[in-house]
């Protein structure tokens, strides 16, 4: 009779990859139709995206979705990249787990090197068809294409046919064609909306969406690329154990000092000799010779040890310039009425991993003023489309009271409501992503608090605004009072005791009560003439004084009709004082060498009058002296 | 022209010279006027009504809302200071229409230019008549013994008596009731029912009522048009009529009864001459409602509300509203008149009135 180990080791056999796939279709993003195409058509812009960026390309990517057959797509994704050579083809796209960034620490799109053979491996599985892709590097002048199959029991490619091609229009690129079944749905988790959204926090990037005939084009807002990422050594506070046995084996450092200090960031040979020191560790054993237990001691005495936080400049955030540009970009059929300046959090650490949170935050115009306000999620630069209750971005915002920045929110938590799109970006080189899908950020303590501090920022800035507008109103109301009805009031009441309309200038400084100042500019060919109007509407004498930032420092004032001072960071306007009702205009232009980008937020300040009576510019700050005083020192 | 409207001439020319001088002097346009709230009416013993006590809103031009209401109110004075000289007169929407001309002064609607004419009453110490303004629509009609003289349109008095001169509708009520264009000549009747709904009061015209019980029948029509509690005035002052009134048991019939008997809040400064605070009320109270078993609507929110804010109100302080409002509230219904036709249609003239009225010892 055979053993019941005999027995099980009849049933215990290698599964095959495929089937492997099939039972984990959920973690690779294909668990329902709708899902499969936007996740095919994810898996090929972040590589497009990725492989522009490392070769330093403006990425022109085009997808292509066609419905083929009943729930059956052909998806093409096209880009300019630097293409892949022919031996490699196969591998980068019927080869799961292979992928150039998998050993690798740095923050990029794809991580682990399911990405596209997954969408390969899908599209086999469920309609029987291989994969086209044809590739061409800018060093041969044509390209390969190759159809490919998967050897789901090898996990390796099976070339159906392969020849060469020209491909005058591109000179390097790769282009790949799958069929798999799918559903093409509309809506928040459709694919428009994940190529807008890529549209969005890649401003750097031209994507043309051609979807059963119609196209649509998502334009470069910048030519900026983003400044490659670089790789870095781990951090040991957030090196797991095994990964940390698996270096210290395959090391062939001398000595476990060495070991440290050379192949982690951030140990000097001190710190390094502290932490073997605490775990009771000889210094000089050799790095293949640590025991199991021995590397569990060292990785626990590194919490003894005060080592410094990982080095934070792999990381590439958006910056607030170019997620401003990428917002407007997309954004501006709705035409918002305040786009808060982006803010861009310094880089911070979680468990040895670098992170740094950006936020922004659209407000008003035509955005829908009823229901929860909208979330954009991003993980480096890729949109988060699925899982948006489980993810550190909604408990961040769930947590805040948006009340105090002037939102509707039902008891101070939870979802706050109102015409708001909140955009929130993490970059990390591990991001702490709630499941291998990658499809939410989990609640680390460390990170939620960085991105409720982001939202408090732009949400200051949104009260801020609001405020302004609320005292706008207010002030454009009394504006009606004094311009329409006073002069009518003065006029009928004149005619009605048959006597000469009285004079108003009093009445009207005592109703409205604020210095009004109007700044505007416009151009004129390549210069800038800026217009900048104070009126007295209170009933004393004013001697007031104004301020102009520099739109950059060596600005000065051209042709002004009232001559400024001019040595500091500001241009400085003495006026004369300034009987009640009275109006003093300054008029000057700048010279060519600005951009109209320059003159944006460029803030008029009065010195003279309570900040509670002036309107349309900012009191002088009370501490504008001692700002003053101190730079100079320097 | 007459003193009446002359004076209410002289009176609207203060208020705009007392803006002139305002702006004259630098100072910021305003007037004030009695607060129109339940908060501000107070009773006036010497008359038995509410008034509006002494508090006072201010209008001023600081405000976009007081200076708009300010050049409304000097339109509107001109306006009728131009309409009294050149002998003319208006309905209130007349007025309304026309004052869409009034570009900033104009209004969002009517019931706002109605306010302010309301209010020019409350500034001059005038009424409407007097500024040649009428209500668009009639008052109600009456049915029973009287004989009214009542001088038309050609300037002759016709008598015509309210039972028999009449069709089944009765008589109308004009807007103006008063001296110089109607009187009453013969009173054949011995008190006065006040009936809110017409389906009520046709009940009672074909029953017979005024005749069986010797009672005038006055339709409200809901809430009370003024020449309508005027006449119920008149009778009662004049001819010393009592009166009854006879609602619906909710809320806001309540509150019709309280502008007939107490005076309304928003009038109350003519409550000398529009509330009768002799008038009884009847019913349908919230025990007849216990009492007949009469059929029953669930109250709604808004009915809860209204008797809430009755039980804050001055005019209904009294140990009778208290419990009824209360009891009302407790058992959460309320009832039309012509529930009482659940047990039959003679039930309301043959049993539920004659009982309640020898309560009060009118029959």
């Amino acid at each position: 009779m055979d053993s019941i180990a005999e027995k099980l080791a009849e049933k215990q056999k290698e599964i095959s990859i495929g089937e492997f796939f099939e039972r984990n279709k959920h973690i690779l993003g294909f668990d329902s139709l709708t899902k499969s195409l936007v996740t095919a058509v994810k898996e090929g812009v972040d590589n497009a995206l990725d492989a522009c960026e490392e070769a330093d390309i403006l990425p022109e990517i085009i997808v292509e979705i066609e419905e083929v057959d009943d729930k059956e797509y052909m998806v093409a994704v096209e880009d300019n990249g630097p293409g892949i050579v022919k031996r490699k083809v196969p591998d980068v796209f019927a080869k799961l787990l292979y992928g150039s960034r998998f050993h690798d620490i740095r923050q990029s799109r794809g991580q682990q090197g399911i990405g596209v053979s997954a969408v390969v491996m899908y599209g086999q599985l469920s309609t029987g068809k291989g994969t086209m892709v044809r590739s061409k590097v800018k060093e041969k002048d044509y390209a390969v294409e190759m159809e490919i199959t998967m050897d789901t029991k090898k996990n390796k490619a099976d070339i159906v046919s392969e020849e060469v091609v020209l491909w005058d229009e591109k000179e390097h690129g790769t282009r790949f064609e799958v069929t798999l079944k799918g559903l093409l749905r509309s809506g928040d988790h459709s694919v428009f909306e994940y190529l807008k959204n890529t549209a969005i926090v890649n401003p750097h990037a031209r994507i043309v969406f051609n979807c059963d005939g119609d196209t649509t084009v998502f334009k470069r807002a910048t030519d900026q690329l983003p400044p490659p990422t670089v790789s870095v050594k781990p951090h040991i506070e957030g090196i797991e154990l095994g990964t940390f046995v698996k270096m210290a084996k395959e090391s062939d450092r001398r000595k476990a000092t060495s070991f440290l200090v050379n192949e982690f960031s951030r140990i000097s040979n001190r710190t390094a000799k502290e932490i073997l020191g605490e775990a009771g560790v000889d210094d000089s054993k050799k790095p293949g010779d640590l025991s199991l237990g021995e590397c569990k001691k060292i990785l626990s005495a590194t919490d003894k040890v005060k080592i410094m936080a990982p080095e934070t400049d792999c990381l590439s955030p958006i910056r607030s310039m170019l997620i401003k540009k990428g917002l407007k970009n997309v954004l501006k059929g709705y035409r918002p009425e305040f786009y808060a300046p982006p803010t861009t959090r310094e880089p911070c650490v979680y468990s040895g991993n670098p992170f740094q949170v950006e936020v922004g935050l659209v407000y008003g115009g035509d955005l829908p003023s009823e229901g929860s306000v909208r979330v954009l999620r991003f993980a480096n630069r890729v949109p988060l489309l699925y899982k948006k209750s489980g993810c550190a971005t909604t408990t961040a915002i769930k947590n805040m009271d948006w009340r105090i920045y002037g939102l509707d929110q039902r008891g101070g938590t939870g979802m706050p409501s109102g015409p708001v799109i909140i955009l929130v970006h993490v970059a990390s080189t591990r991001v702490p992503f709630t499941s291998e899908a990658k499809e939410a950020i989990a609640d680390i303590p460390e990170v939620v608090e960085e991105i409720e501090r982001g939202l408090r920022e732009c949400a200051r800035h949104m009260r801020t605004h609001l405020n302004k507008e609320k005292r706008r109103k207010k002030v454009s109301k009394k504006f009606m009072i004094v311009k329409d009805l006073l002069p009518m009031i003065a006029e009928k009441s004149a005619l009605i005791v048959g006597k000469e309309p009285p004079p108003l200038d009093k009445v009207m400084t005592k109703i409205m009560g604020v210095v009004y100042v109007e700044n505007t500019h416009q151009w004129n060919g390549k210069h800038c003439e800026v217009n900048i109007d104070v009126s007295n509407y209170t009933p004393r004498k004013r001697k007031l004084k104004v301020y102009m930032e520099k739109p950059y420092p060596e600005n000065i004032a051209l042709e002004p009709n009232i001559e400024p001072e001019h040595d500091g960071e500001y241009l400085e306007w003495q006026l004369d004082t300034l009987d009640p009702s009275a109006k003093a205009e300054i008029r000057f232009k700048f010279d060519g060498g600005i951009q109209k980008e320059d003159m944006q937020g460029v803030d008029v300040y009065i010195e003279g009058v309570k900040g509670t009576m002036l309107i349309g510019a900012e009191p002088l700050p009370d501490d504008w002296d001692v700002d003053m005083a101190e730079i100079e020192k320097e | 022209m007459e003193k009446r409207h002359k004076d209410a001439m002289e009176n609207m020319e203060d208020i705009a010279a007392q803006f002139y001088e305002q702006l004259k002097k630098g100072t910021i346009p305003e007037m004030k006027i009695s607060t129109r709230s339940k908060n501000n009416i107070v009773f006036d013993k010497k008359t038995g009504v509410w008034k509006y006590g002494s508090s006072k809103s201010t209008r001023s031009a600081k405000k976009l809302s007081g200076a708009r209401m300010i050049l409304r109110t000097l339109y509107m004075l001109d306006f009728i200071t131009d309409m009294i000289e050149s002998e003319k007169s208006s309905t209130l929407r007349e007025m309304y229409y026309i004052s869409e001309g009034w570009e900033k002064a104009k209004f969002g609607d009517q019931s706002e230019s109605d306010r302010l004419a309301e209010d020019m009453e409350i500034v001059t110490d005038c009424l409407r008549e007097d500024f040649k303004l009428r209500p668009e629509e009639d008052g109600a009609r009456l049915i029973g013994d009287i004989t009214v003289k009542e001088r038309t349109r050609k300037g002759d008095i016709r008598k015509i008596n309210c039972r028999d001169d009449v069709g089944d509708s009765g008589y109308t009520i004009p807007y103006n009731v008063e001296e110089d264009k109607v009187n009453f000549d013969d009173i054949g009747v011995d008190f006065v029912i006040a009936i809110e709904t017409g389906g009520m009061f046709d009940r009672l015209v074909e029953n017979g009522f005024d005749e069986s019980s010797n009672s005038l029948l006055v339709h409200l029509k809901g809430q009370p048009a003024r020449s309508t509690r005027r006449v119920i005035k008149r009778l009662n002052e004049e001819e010393g009529l009592p009166v009854v009134v006879f609602l619906d048991g909710d809320p806001w019939s309540f509150r019709i009864f309280a502008s007939v008997a107490y005076g309304a809040i928003n009038s109350a400064h003519l409550s000398d001459f529009l509330a009768t605070p002799t008038a009884e009320y009847v019913g349908i109270t919230a025990s007849d409602i216990l009492n007949y078993d009469l059929p029953t609507d669930k109250l709604s929110k808004t009915d809860r509300n209204a008797l809430k804010q009755e039980l804050e109100d001055p005019r209904f302080n009294t140990r009778f509203w208290h419990d009824e409002i209360e009891t009302m509230l407790e058992i959460n219904k309320k009832a039309e008149q012509q529930a009482l036709a659940k047990y039959g249609l003679d039930f309301v003239t043959d049993v539920y009135l004659p009982e309640k009225l020898s309560e009060l010892g009118l029959l």
